[in-house]
């Protein structure tokens, strides 16, 4: 038998290797999958991890796609990693996104076509209070009532997605739209439109906020005393109760710092590369946020790189729909696998690991 | 005025059908809870069962050997979640999303031949005698076999928590994993059997959903049924009969809901399909109200992980 020794310090080596490890491991599990999915495992793992990145017939495409794809997952994530290090565990960010694009889309699609230039900066701020809102939800109901805001953070998801079908087929619906579901499209609404910012690459105002976001998370973890408060709640509660924090502020924060920008990540996906609202909008952001900020060691350098990797594996997954006609269910495989791992490995991380018996 | 009686009847039949998936996913997830573990990954090893469920019950043509298989597909992906947290030592509550993330690519995956297809026939048992008392007659004694294993069940887990010495042991692994390893019990062993029952359980009940309630496979068939089912087990105080209340009163909002719609009444569509969640959330913040502070009723050790330092 083994026995675990607990480490007296995170070793930092195993901490990065184990994110690595993991993905390895994945491709390497992932790919006896595809074989069996009657795939040449060799050459979806290629298309997936690779050609993305290096292939000339894709990349030109692939490459700016990846950051478009890495943004939002990138903005929630950041949010919901301080939630995890505090053990607060918002899990219903996909509805706080969905309601951040449905509450700055229909405060700018209220004002169309008046034009001006105060319209955009308006439609985020607002965006971002919806996402507020709706994660203040589960939050007031936990400070208040010690209501479990896993659960409720996530049946919000579902009445969010209730919602959006109503806005794309009711109040949002695009009056000239020939009765089809969807709102007007905001790309073609100047003063709402979130366009792209490098031309022809489709890389929007959305990606260069993630990347400062991540150091502003940066900042606020490692060089702000409220970072330092949100792990000591996390880690250690009572300490937490004796230093004089209030946990049910931090909790509250906590919550409405991950709403705020997963309704950020909504509205910039709404107004740019989504360009409207409909049935079909969220594409499952919110739930793959969860695997990035674990995948980033709830770090924010790291989830910067677990963001890149993630849509990686979403713009790579596309290739092999199109190309060897993998189902896209698979990717959803290969990311639920790459957590297992992930989470795993954290044994060799937490603990030393020694051979009983050899005395 | 017969004429409404009937309905009546007929409307907490459907009912009984609609809440039993949750009452087994959720009768699970008490014992798993019971044992101090959380699972989140409930919606998943549904989601599992349900598809399993539905192809072994199509190419057999046997709703029950279905069933079974669903059984089996719950337990067997529970498992691999019982060695994560347990062995590996991993976070409960990550490893319980990274299950119902995982599960619901793998039934995407495997159910897509099956989209569309009919799911064969189930028999149901009209018991002799009460099956004919008017009104409880069609409500609860004319249903399948599963409605009244599920109702069985609800008993024999009240009787194996309250009134057995294996019952006590488990409960005393959930309240307190260190005492309960310092008096000779076998912590992960424990835990590993009741994290495998809850799998089971909850792959029934996902099998239950694609071969009697819906019946047919569509992809995230389960629609949130999984976290209803948690929501359930807080919500019952991890009390097996008030977890049954508590499933019938939720089923009975569910098939409400969706009468109206058919009748079309005046409510749009998207609102009434809210009301689910949004009375679970309701559920939710009443049961924490009148409890007090805190979740009186929860095992003390829920959720955090046994470690064994010798």
């Amino acid at each position: 038998m083994f026995k675990l020794i607990p480490r007296e310090n995170v070793s930092p080596v195993l901490s990065l290797l184990g994110p690595l490890f993991s993905v390895g491991l994945t491709m390497i599990v992932g790919g006896i999958l595809f074989y069996f999915l009657g795939v040449d495992p060799f050459a979806a793992i290629k298309m997936i991890f690779w050609d993305p990145l290096m292939s000339e017939t894709f990349s030109t495409y692939s490459i700016p796609q990846i950051f478009i794809k890495g943004a939002p997952l990138i903005l929630i994530a950041l949010g919901l990693s301080v939630g995890f290090k505090a053990n607060v565990w918002n899990i219903g960010a996909e509805g706080q996104y969905i309601m951040g694009a449905i509450f700055g889309a229909s405060f700018a699609l209220s004002l169309y076509p008046l034009e001006s230039i105060v319209i955009f900066p308006a439609m985020i701020l607002i965006g971002v209070i919806g996402g507020c809102l709706w994660s203040m939800i589960p939050a007031f109901l936990k400070v208040k009532f010690q209501v479990n805001e896993i659960l409720v953070s996530l049946m919000l998801v579902y009445v969010a997605e209730q919602i959006l079908a109503l806005a794309s087929l009711g109040f949002l619906r695009n009056p000239d739209g020939a009765g089809f579901p969807g709102s007007r499209n905001l790309n073609q609404y100047t003063s709402a439109s979130n366009a792209e910012i490098i031309a022809g690459t489709g890389i929007h105002l959305g990606v260069l906020l993630s990347l400062l976001m991540v150091i502003f998370f940066y900042v606020l973890l490692f060089r702000h005393s409220l970072g330092f408060k949100i792990k000591l709640l996390g880690n250690s509660p009572k300490a937490s109760g004796f230093s004089g924090d209030n946990p049910n502020k931090l909790i509250f924060l906590c919550l409405i710092l991950s709403g705020s920008l997963a309704g950020l990540a909504g509205i910039m996906e709404v107004a740019g590369p989504a360009g409207q609202i409909n049935i079909d909008f969220n594409v499952g952001y919110g739930f793959t946020a969860i695997i990035v900020a674990f995948l980033g060691r709830l770090n924010p350098i790291g989830i910067f790189f677990a963001g890149i990797v993630m849509a990686l594996t979403y713009v790579g997954g596309e290739l092999t729909q199109f190309m060897l006609n993998l189902p896209a269910a698979a990717i959803q495989v290969f990311q639920g696998m790459l957590l297992f791992f992930l989470l795993s490995f954290d044994l060799f991380v937490h603990y030393k690991i020694k051979l009983k018996g050899n005395k | 005025m017969d004429l409404s009686e009937i309905n009546f009847a007929v409307l907490v039949a459907s009912l009984v059908v609609a809440s039993t998936p949750l009452v087994l996913a959720a009768l699970g997830e008490l014992i798993v809870e019971k044992s101090g573990v959380l699972n989140l990954g409930v919606e998943g090893m549904m989601i599992i069962g349900a598809v399993t469920g539905f192809i072994v019950g199509v190419e057999t043509g046997s709703a029950y050997i279905g069933m079974m298989a669903a059984a089996m597909a719950g337990a067997l992906l529970s498992l691999l979640f019982a060695f994560i947290i347990l062995i590996m030592q991993a976070n409960q509550v990550a490893s319980g999303l990274a299950l119902t993330i995982f599960g619901l690519g793998i039934a995407a995956l495997m159910g897509h031949p099956y989209t569309g297809i009919k799911s064969p026939q189930i028999s149901t048992i009209s018991i002799p005698f009460i099956s004919e008392i008017p009104v409880l007659g069609t409500m609860f004694f004319q249903h399948d076999l599963i409605v009244y294993l599920s109702l069985i069940s609800v008993l024999v887990i009240w009787y194996f928590l309250n009134r057995m010495r294996a019952g006590l042991i488990l409960r005393s692994v959930g309240e307190d994993h260190d005492v309960a390893h310092s008096l000779g019990y076998r912590v992960v062993t424990i835990r590993f059997l009741a994290i495998t029952f809850g799998g089971a359980m909850a792959g029934v009940g996902g099998g239950y959903l694609s071969l009697v309630r819906v019946p047919q496979w569509t992809e995230g068939m389960t629609a949130g049924a999984g976290w209803i089912a948690l929501a359930l087990v807080v919500f019952s105080g991890w009390r097996p009969f008030r977890l049954l209340i508590g499933a019938y009163i939720f089923g009975g909002i569910t098939i409400l809901q969706l009468n109206l719609q058919a009748i079309g009444v005046n409510i749009n569509i998207a609102l009434l399909s809210m009301a689910p969640y949004l009375a679970t959330i309701l559920a939710l913040v009443v049961i924490s109200i009148s409890r007090f502070r805190g979740n009186r009723g929860a095992p003390g050790c829920l959720g955090r992980s046994f470690v064994k330092i010798t």
